[in-house]
């Protein structure tokens, strides 16, 4: 028996911000999940399961976010699921929610990534003092700032790119309400002038802390020909894992990354992913990775990516625009990161992406990764349903 | 070929603990501030059940919960367990009762701190009261515990906006886990030889990859490595950045250089800061050894050895 299709009907997020202190957890949560609902034009009693993600737990102290939220989320009386991915979860989270409607075990699954960084640490919750280990000694930027070097050494990138990666990102979230950053004032020199953290990554190259939560109702084939709206249909999913260091790991271009990407586009019948899918929200934390990721999912040949940034090509009107929403360098609850990457491709394919609509997008990608460049999760979503 | 010896494994202590902070919300914010000033609030559902502790959003239909409501600081124990030997945070340092108390005007039960001499003075059914703590700063600790009470329901449920002066938006909930930590086998191998100064690695018996440091496993191959495989001293560094940031708890001067090192034998690279050169004349492919200092269970840093520069395909598998 072939799988159930998997629609998007209600995508719903809060305004990403640096501290929502007016909210508790439960009720930022909430506002996604209420926003979701009320794209789909449906109430809790629609909902079957709830599929929920968040950041690792000692990045802000919620041990059991199933536990806890169940009320706010009209989980009572329903299954709910937690997912754990590090930095992917948003993403792993909505394949996890996809997968049970699509194997006909719900019908109908809300599915929500939050995080409360103002109220977190991830700094600390990624360097506990474990006993006999020298500590971690650069952070979570020294940590990837020598992959971009190295990716610098193996392409001959010129080093201007990083920046017109961030400064692109920062004016496509001018253009999205729910960004965290507005910078209406920033200029490329500034990007390039601003302090350099972890050389190679400016301090404009990185991405914020934020508060927010992102939430998808997700449906069958009837539940989506009930839809008000038109809905993004899912077309592949896929995660992958691999070792956060084993020998032989590229952590350039990671292993787990490129077969994802091959799953899913062997799912979604995509052969050519530069010229078939229209649009990308892909996880970039760091400007750098932009062009990392391009090779690695195989929209250039490697060593080529950068000539994408350089060109234009990822701009919200070029032709294979990236991170239209801003991305990750304009919003980062790093819970949600992933979710919103997914969300993003499918109010792309659904049209309704608002000013930062990408005309005439009929397929997208959304990507997510996380831990040590370790878990991947990606989806296509198409504005028609799958053929088969 | 040298057999691993049975090394003493290592154990040793492990605190994890943060002050996190959590902001309230509107329900919450009013059911501890009421506290602070020794009123208990519940919240009233659409079915006209009394919720104590509040709740934000309904258990029984996920409505939005607002409609807040005072009871009474007296109340019922509908069940408890007796705690013989109370752990530290705890509200009572003496042996007490954990029981649920419904307090009079209440549908649910608050889970709290009974004082009673001994388990034979608590009973489900008895009536209790709140005994406020001395000082109250808007937290569930500004009820010190409950106490038996002999007499009636002091009031009625009765309406209440939750407004006060000065409200408590916000708590430091401190979160904190005693663990021991055993690094294994292979880790307590690996810093016994470090104490004598060296480096060793393990080989999987499979793919013949040297893992450094060694974990006991080779993560590809999914089998045990027990071949002892001495590398280095010398390296090359593969990668690296210019950390130009100050960590807490990190007693380096900014900028230092945090490279990625690959001893010489060994099949990965290893993570290391770089000294005796000027940060900006680190390169890729620049040959160090490491150098130690007295005490350190690890290099303190490694240094050039001023040999060539090693060539870019001889380590650029080990970036």
């Amino acid at each position: 028996m072939s799988k159930e299709p998997v629609a998007v009907v209600g995508i719903g997020q809060t305004k990403h911000t640096a501290a929502r202190r007016d909210v508790s957890i439960a009720g930022l949560v909430r506002e996604a999940a209420v926003r979701a609902l009320e794209d789909a034009e449906l109430t809790w009693a629609d909902i079957d399961a709830v599929v929920i993600g968040k950041a690792p737990d000692f990045f802000e102290g919620v041990m059991m976010p199933e536990l806890y939220l169940a009320d706010a989320l009209g989980a009572v009386g329903k299954p709910m699921l937690r997912v754990h991915t590090a930095g992917s979860v948003g993403g792993s989270t909505a394949l996890v929610a996809a997968n049970l409607v699509a194997a006909r075990v719900h019908r109908t699954v809300l599915t929500l990534a939050f995080e409360k960084q103002s109220e977190s640490n991830a700094m600390w919750g990624l360097s506990l003092p474990v006993p006999f280990q020298q500590p971690l000694l650069a952070g979570a930027g020294g940590f990837f700032a020598p992959h971009v070097r190295a990716y610098m050494r193996r392409t001959g990138a010129p080093p201007a790119i990083g920046a017109l990666v961030a400064y692109k990102d920062r004016r496509n979230a001018l253009l999205n309400p729910y960004a965290h950053l507005h910078e209406q004032d920033l200029t490329l020199e500034k990007v390039q002038s601003s302090p350099m953290l972890w050389d190679p990554i400016r301090y404009s190259e990185t991405c914020p802390s934020s508060d927010g939560a992102c939430a998808m109702v997700l449906t069958d084939r009837t539940g989506a020909s009930r839809a008000p709206r038109p809905p993004a249909w899912m077309h592949g999913g896929a995660m992958r894992s691999e070792p956060t260091l084993f020998a032989g790991k590229d952590c350039v271009s990671p292993r787990a990354g490129r077969d994802c990407a091959a799953d899913v586009y062997r799912q979604a019948g995509i052969t050519d992913p530069r010229r078939e899918i229209d649009a990308i929200e892909m996880y970039v934390p760091f400007s750098w990775y932009e062009p990392m990721w391009l090779e690695n999912l195989g929209f250039a040949a490697e060593g080529e990516g950068w000539k994408l940034t350089e060109s234009g090509v990822t701009e919200i009107g070029g032709d294979l625009p990236v991170n239209p929403s801003g991305g990750v360098l304009s919003t980062n609850p790093i819970g949600a990161s992933g979710m919103l990457r997914f969300a993003e491709a499918a109010l792309q394919v659904r049209g309704r992406a608002g000013e930062h609509q990408v005309e005439g997008v009929r397929t997208a990608l959304g990507h997510a990764y996380g831990g040590g460049s370790q878990f991947f999760a990606m989806w296509v979503v198409g504005a028609a349903p799958p053929s088969t | 070929m040298t057999p691993a010896p049975a090394p003493e494994v290592l154990k040793a202590p492990l605190v994890v603990e943060f002050p996190f902070t959590r902001s309230l919300g509107p329900v919450q914010s009013a059911f501890l501030t009421g506290l602070r000033e020794r009123t208990v609030l519940g919240v009233r559902t659409a079915g006209g059940r009394v919720l104590v502790p509040p709740v934000e959003y309904d258990p029984d239909t996920a409505a939005e919960l607002r409609d807040l409501v005072e009871v009474a600081p007296t109340g019922t124990v509908t069940t408890w367990a007796w705690n013989p030997a109370p752990r530290r945070g705890q509200p009572l340092s003496t042996p007490f009762a954990w029981a649920l108390v419904r307090l009079d005007g209440a549908d649910t039960a608050l889970l709290h701190a009974l004082d009673a001499p001994g388990p034979d003075a608590v009973r489900t059914g008895m009536r209790v009261r709140v005994r406020w703590a001395e000082e109250r700063e808007g937290s569930i600790t500004d009820i010190a515990c409950f106490e038996p009470y002999d007499g009636p329901a002091t009031h009625e449920p009765g309406p209440h906006d939750g407004v006060f002066a000065d409200p408590v938006t916000g708590i430091v909930a401190p979160a904190r886990l005693d663990y021991t930590y055993a690094p294994g086998r292979a880790q307590s191998r690996y810093l016994a030889a470090l104490a004598g100064r060296k480096t060793v690695g393990e080989r999987c018996p499979s793919c013949r990859k040297v893992y450094v440091p060694p974990r006991g496993a080779c993560p590809t191959c999914g089998v045990a490595t027990e071949e002892q495989v001495e590398v280095g001293p010398g390296g090359t560094v593969t990668t690296f950045c210019i950390v130009n940031i100050k960590a807490r708890n990190l007693d380096i001067e900014v900028p230092y250089v945090y490279a990625h090192i690959a001893l010489d034998g060994a099949d990965l690279a290893l993570h290391g800061r770089i000294g005796g050169i000027p940060y900006d004349q680190v390169r890729m492919g620049l040959r160090v050894t490491p150098v130690w200092t007295e005490g350190g269970r690890y290099p303190d840093h490694y240094r050039p050895t001023g040999e060539p520069d090693a060539d870019y395909d001889t380590y650029k598998e080990l970036l």
